[in-house]
């Protein structure tokens, strides 16, 4: 099945666009981050703060499988709604610099949305960092899960 | 593990990224690859040295020449790093749209 999340990351480059269509009406898809409740819910994560309008800010507390909390924050410097947010995005206490996200929601045909993030890096080696992670943490869980599996033998 | 990681260091700096689109579309000695850049020859084959620790390079002789070529198993490598990235918005998406969905039929 292919999948409907597209990454457009070009080699060199500090920058990286994640487009995705779904299938949904464009105001529940913005609703979907701007809501605390319902950001909670598909996040997975704690939403300490939301405050969704120009001069607002955000704070997330996710805590992963192994009980370690993490902790996202942001200021949004533009949100209008069901067409567009700006934020800045920064996981305090990681190393890697704070990021400015550009979230465009658009109508696709009835019932059907698409966004558009664009996400803007300090350099081209934090873009690479930041789009490894997900491939290094995967490469560790399967030590812990093998590290498991020999002591248990 | 480590080969890896090395390979990621590999391709972080600009003159080594540069060499790999040089040899993307054919082979070439390191005399021709140092002709592209400013910098001095000994840079040039620090980084080719590097490259070929990481098995990003194979190196061939051809006579007296010593030609470098990308080693495409090991370029595969690294476009499979953004998969685990893809997946993990595809994952979040996915429930996105299916917490959406029951939201809209409790309205």
């Amino acid at each position: 099945m292919e999948l409907k999340t597209k990454i457009h990351a070009v080699e060199g480059r500090h920058d990286i666009t994640v487009t995705r269509e779904f299938d949904l009406p464009v105001a529940l898809l913005f609703k979907a981050y701007v809501e605390a409740e319902l950001l909670e819910e598909w996040m997975g994560t704690k939403v300490i703060k939301l405050d969704a309008k120009p001069h607002g800010s955000y704070q997330f507390i996710t805590t992963d499988p192994m009980g370690n909390e993490h902790h996202f924050n942001g200021v949004i410097h533009h949100c209008e709604t069901n067409k567009a947010m700006t934020r800045t995005f920064e996981m305090p206490g990681t190393g890697f610099p704070v990021q400015l996200e550009f979230f465009t929601f658009e109508e696709d045909g009835k019932d059907k949305s698409k966004l558009t993030m664009h996400m803007i890096f300090k350099s081209v080696a934090d873009r690479d960092r930041l789009l490894k992670l997900p491939f290094a943490q995967g490469i560790n869980m399967a030590h812990t899960r093998l590290e498991k599996i020999l002591k248990n033998q | 593990m480590n080969l890896r990681r090395d390979v990621f260091q590999a391709i972080a700096d600009p003159t080594r990224r540069t060499i790999l689109l040089l040899l993307a579309s054919q082979a070439m000695t390191a005399g021709a690859i140092a002709g592209n850049f400013d910098t001095a020859r000994p840079t040039v084959s620090k980084h080719l040295q590097i490259l070929t620790e990481c098995e990003l390079l194979r190196q061939e002789q051809n006579g007296r020449e010593v030609y470098y070529s990308l080693n495409p198993m090991k370029m595969k490598e690294i476009a499979d790093f953004i998969e685990p990235f893809r997946m993990m918005w595809e994952t979040r998406f996915n429930k996105l749209e299916e917490v959406m969905k029951k939201y809209k039929t409790e309205e």
